[in-house]
């Protein structure tokens, strides 16, 4: 159970927050001319690592805004949270 | 005192007698005794029948770990629990306690048999028997495994206990209240850090407390009552919160601790006064010391599983702890030092001990000790067998060859009541590697010991792999002051006399003269899984720890393998010739000891299981004996019975009067969000499948909402107030989903859009009033509006005032009906409700509820999202391409309805069935097929909705069939159980296709 520090409210309990996955992958501006499996790369591949992962959480119990955050799927450490449209930290 | 009582202790108060039951009959125990304690004072040694082969058992242990001594307590009352461990129960005035898995009883159990024929029940008997004939598993082999399956009996009664649930922070939470926990305490707390120290007995201390052996010296006190001294100091800390009875469940990342406090479990049924019975600690520490002990192994020999062989440590606290013996001509076998700690204690007391010791020789002071009071030691020997039935009465003892590979010699027999048997000691290591630690082999007393990565936790005394009691102290005290960052301490020039281990010898499986095949050298004694075992699953080809304890069922019982689960590592090493620490351990789940499911639940159970949603209407319903359905969190109206209607009477009833004069609904749970910003129109453009940017203000429009994959995620209408501002509406059960999808897409995928959102499906209550006359009731209601077709068509909404409260009317239809929806701030939706009712009285109003609805709605070949469609529905697949824009560039799901597989024309699409036989309700959920005789029988889709409609006085149904659309008029199969029911594809709009009456 983690200890997330939300952007906009600080430290929060884990059972605040829930998580939407892979971060930075953008819907495409023109999906109609995408392929079928261009479409399908946006839409279901994920890499889903085993180590240091980009990821979208939302405070969804708090003030319900979407962030990125940098964790280590392998230890669970948290190397950074950023607000939705800043540029990923290098880790 | 009984026999087998046999001195005073501070522990147990010997002027408070308690009387307890076992199996029935009536025995004596002290305040003080365990259920364990209090049975071998009274010389019951057999309390248990084991697993797979009935064997009788004994008490092992004196602790968590023990495997044998599990009861069911207070059995055929309402608190009756099953599997709860002896050791641990403490002993209170009325206890009630039995033994399990023997039938008919403990000392004739018919099972036994299971024991004769145990060489033809091997590991995986069960999967290799039971798999012909096939016609033998339901009748026969079923049956019999389920009545010899599990241990005890569940309760049949709901828990009626209260259980609590709480929160609490700390600087530094210690976990074990031993030597090392007690020093890491102390330092802590000294150290103005709030600290918190848990301990599962009801007294701190561990093992050290009643250590009284003079080899044992710190500060020149006995090591008991130095440490005595410092618990009395301890419990004067003000920074310090001393848990006992409190037991660590898991150890999760983050310093994230669930711990069990037993609060009541301790008293007497008659002194428990409804107080809580367990409380779950929620524990956020900043720092934890993990101080959890270790546990004693056993020796793996034939036969060591008779009631009368204990772990030595055990008979030691046994005797210096509760003041009984557990057995008074006593034999130990041992691999190590420790044990003759237990020798001297029993030969100072007076009582006869012998040492069987597999090693050729020891010099440490403790042994001098042992040899110097004269008790006889057999060097280089081990037990061969054990003799006794129901409680041992011999053993077998050989000499070792000299690797220790085989046994020489004469065999000895020598008589004994109890064989108290230590195989070294096991760190528990469960809780570090429960947080994420990982953990190091050490070779030389073949144990794993934390490796310690984390900034955040270490582990201190024998759970760390020190074991002597001068390493212990100086190390934790060192290890905690640098942890804390701390320069210096009481206990920076302690002083620390022991008995230090000078030979070291451990052989995992004992050799025996007797082949392999003919011995039962158990592992883990709950789960009757024995050396051979797991030696068998080698040779079938099992490799991995993880298949060979599922295969064997090792340490899958309910203690978790806390004994036996080093056993099998080292057995498996040995067998397949590999070093041990390559294997690596099973996995440590939590709760490291069994929790019960109403710890678990804590408060959350009856009516605090989950919210209850009830609309302002609610009351209303109640005294209108309406029948409530839940949907999502909602409680809402099912249906209407009068004078003892069924529902199916209820049903036709109301919707035959919703369609002939008029009908009420209350629609209040529909989900309703508001939107407003310059962009609301480019937004609902771009998550609904139609467009918007045209939708006049005060029009409303009905919207389908996909999701990426294009598939139908939502429904409803949503209605434009302003210029930039909309109200949606969306499906009850989806109202909070849809809102999280929309803020999602708003906040990372258009940011840019000036959009704002609101949830406010409670500010307003909504009554839906359909049917003919629906509109003379809204002209009562409202006498200064105009409801022409001209000035208030269908599809538009418009403001109005009712008892001088705002409230807005869309005219909009769920049911085919001419209808209107009333939306009201919710606090007045009972009078607007009220008003409603008496407006339609002339008219026979008459409220329905959900299943009319669905009825209603099906009748007109109206979609319900989660009942027509499951996920896997596109808008072409529901025959709604007509609301699917061509114009629009893109929306959410779009491109994904011309992939290949959308595009697919044999996918389940929504079609109508009608049954030859118009009185056959089909049910939903059931299968359709097109051909009876083909096998396997192709099953090609099934039905969604089923009704018998009054309004068209037929039987009809709405269903997903592949290439449904091209399938009107064909005949299809709908197979039950006893018949097979004939149908027809038709047409999904079964009522008035031209909708003459929602414009009527």
């Amino acid at each position: 159970m983690f200890i997330i520090n939300c952007p906009y409210c600080g430290e929060r309990d884990q059972s605040e927050f829930s998580c939407g996955g892979e971060a930075h992958i953008v819907r495409p501006k023109q999906p109609t001319e995408l392929s079928d499996d261009e479409w399908a790369e946006y839409l279901f591949m994920r890499k889903n690592i085993k180590g240091v992962q980009f990821e979208r959480w939302n405070h969804a119990h708090g003030c319900r805004k979407w962030f990125n955050m940098v964790r280590d799927t392998s230890n669970d450490k948290i190397h950074a949270v950023y607000k939705m449209g800043e540029k990923p930290p290098v880790i | 005192m009984t026999k087998y009582r046999i001195s005073k202790t501070r522990f147990v108060d010997q002027t408070k007698t308690v009387s307890f039951t076992f199996d029935g009959k009536t025995y004596l125990g002290f305040e003080g005794d365990t259920l364990a304690s209090a049975l071998l004072s009274n010389g019951i040694h057999l309390v248990g029948r084991s697993f797979k082969y009935h064997r009788p058992r004994g008490i092992m242990s004196c602790g968590s770990e023990e495997p044998n001594a599990i009861c069911q307590i207070n059995n055929n009352t309402d608190l009756t629990e099953p599997n709860v461990r002896a050791t641990e129960i403490e002993l209170y005035e009325g206890l009630s306690a039995s033994s399990q898995n023997c039938w008919p009883s403990l000392n004739f159990d018919i099972g036994g048999i299971n024991n004769l024929i145990s060489p033809f029940i091997p590991a995986g008997f069960y999967y290799k028997t039971f798999m012909w004939p096939k016609s033998f598993w339901k009748k026969i082999y079923e049956p019999l495994i389920r009545m010899s399956a599990g241990l005890g009996k569940s309760p049949t009664q709901p828990d009626p206990d209260i259980y609590d649930h709480k929160h609490e922070h700390c600087d530094v939470l210690v976990i074990g209240g031993g030597i090392s926990g007690i020093i890491s305490a102390k330092i802590a707390a000294k150290n103005n850090l709030k600290t918190i120290l848990i301990e599962d007995k009801n007294i701190l201390g561990g093992s050290t407390i009643y250590q009284n052996n003079k080899n044992f010296i710190i500060d020149n006190k006995k090591s008991n009552e130095w440490l005595m001294d410092e618990i009395s100091e301890l419990e004067k800390l003000d920074n310090l919160t001393i848990k006992t009875r409190t037991s660590l469940a898991a150890f999760h990342s983050y310093n994230y601790l669930l711990a069990k406090e037993n609060v009541s479990d301790h008293l007497p049924l008659n002194k428990k006064n409804g107080s809580i019975r367990q409380r779950l600690w929620k524990i956020r520490a900043d720092k934890v010391i993990v101080a959890a002990g270790a546990i004693e192994r056993p020796l793996v020999f034939n036969n060591n599983d008779r009631p009368g062989i204990i772990l030595s440590n055990s008979v030691k606290k046994y005797l210096d702890f509760y003041g009984v013996s557990s057995g008074l001509n006593n034999i130990i076998f041992t691999n190590n030092d420790s044990a003759y700690e237990t020798a001297v204690s029993l030969f100072e007391k007076g009582i006869s001990v012998k040492i069987v010791d597999i090693r050729k020789k020891s010099s440490s002071i403790i042994v001098k000790n042992a040899e110097e009071l004269g008790i006889k030691i057999y060097w280089n020997s081990t037990v061969v067998n054990t003799f006794g039935y129901k409680k041992i009465k011999s053993i077998e003892i050989m000499n070792l060859s000299e690797d220790g590979s085989n046994v020489t010699g004469d065999k000895k027999k020598i008589q004994c009541d109890c064989l108290a048997i230590s195989g070294g000691w096991t760190p528990m290591v469960h809780m570090h590697t429960q947080s994420g630690g990982k953990l190091d082999f050490r070779e030389i007393d073949q144990v794993f010991v934390p490796s310690e990565k984390s900034e955040n936790h270490i582990n201190v005394g024998s759970c760390y792999g020190d074991f002597e009691l001068e390493e212990i102290v100086k190390n934790t005290n060192n290890k905690v002051k640098k942890f804390l960052n701390i320069n210096e301490d009481s206990f920076d020039k302690i002083s620390v006399l022991c008995s230090k281990e000078t030979e070291k010898k451990n052989i995992w499986l004992l050799p025996n003269i007797i082949s392999e095949n003919k011995t039962k050298s158990f592992i883990d004694f709950q789960n009757d899984s024995t050396a051979k075992d797991i030696k068998l699953a080698l040779r079938e080809g099992f490799k991995s720890i993880e298949h060979v304890k599922r295969y064997t069922t090792t340490g899958m019982a309910t203690d978790q393998g806390k004994l036996s689960n080093m056993h099998a590592l080292g057995i498996i090493a040995d067998t397949a010739g590999v070093k041990m620490g390559t294997l690596g351990t099973t996995t440590f789940r939590p709760p490291f000891t069994p929790l019960t499911f109403g710890a678990i639940v804590g408060r959350s159970v009856g009516k605090f299981f989950d919210v209850e949603r009830k609309t302002s209407i609610h009351e209303w319903h109640i005294q209108k004996d309406a029948k409530f359905e839940n949907v999502g969190q909602w409680k809402r109206p099912w249906y209407y019975p009068i004078n003892n209607e069924n529902l199916h009477e209820a049903v036709q009833r109301e919707s035959k009067a919703a369609r002939n004069s008029a009908g009420i609904l209350d629609a209040s749970t529909l989900g309703k969000i508001d939107i407003q910003g310059s962009d609301a129109s480019e937004f609902l453009n771009r998550v609904y499948t139609n467009a918007w940017s045209k939708l006049g203000i005060g029009k409303c429009r009905y919207g389908l909402m996909l999701n990426e994959d294009g598939m139908v995620y939502d429904d409803g209408v949503t209605t434009r107030l302003g210029e930039n501002h909309y109200l949606m509406t969306t499906t009850t059960g989806g109202a909070a989903n849809v809102l999280s999808k929309l803020e999602d897409y708003l906040q990372t995928e258009w940011p840019e859009l000036d959009v704002y959102l609101t949830s406010v499906t409670d500010h307003y209550s909504t009554a839906s009033i359909c049917g003919p006359n629906s509109k003379e009731i809204l002209k009562k209601l409202f006498p200064n509006k105009n409801f022409s077709d001209e000035a208030f068509p269908h599809m538009s909404y418009q403001d109005a005032i009712i008892d001088k409260i705002e409230c807005r009317i869309m005219r909009i239809s769920f049911t085919g009906e001419l209808s209107y929806e009333i939306n009201i701030e919710s606090k007045y939706g009972k009078s607007l409700w009220e008003n409603c009712i008496k407006a339609g009285e002339e008219y026979k109003i008459t409220p329905y509820g959900t299943e009319t609805m669905h009825l209603l709605r099906a009748e007109k070949g109206f979609i319900i999202v989660g009942q027509d469609t499951d996920g896997t529905m596109t808008p072409i697949d529901l025959q709604m391409d007509w609301i699917v824009s061509k114009k629009k560039y893109d929306f959410i799901g779009k491109r994904s309805l011309y992939r290949s597989d959308t595009i697919r024309e044999d996918r389940k699409q929504l079609v109508g069935l009608l049954t030859d036989d118009p009185n056959e309700v089909l049910e939903e959920g059931a299968q359709i097929v097109s051909e009876l005789d083909k096998k396997p029988i192709e099953m090609i889709g099934h039905v969604t909705s089923s009704y018998f409609s009054p309004n068209l006085n037929k039987s009809i149904a709405l269903a997903v069939v592949k290439g449904g659309k091209k399938m009107k008029g064909q005949k299809l199969f709908v197979p039950m159980e006893n018949k097979n029911i004939n149908v027809t594809v038709s047409d999904f709009i079964f009522l008035d296709k031209e909708n003459k009456r929602i414009n009527a």
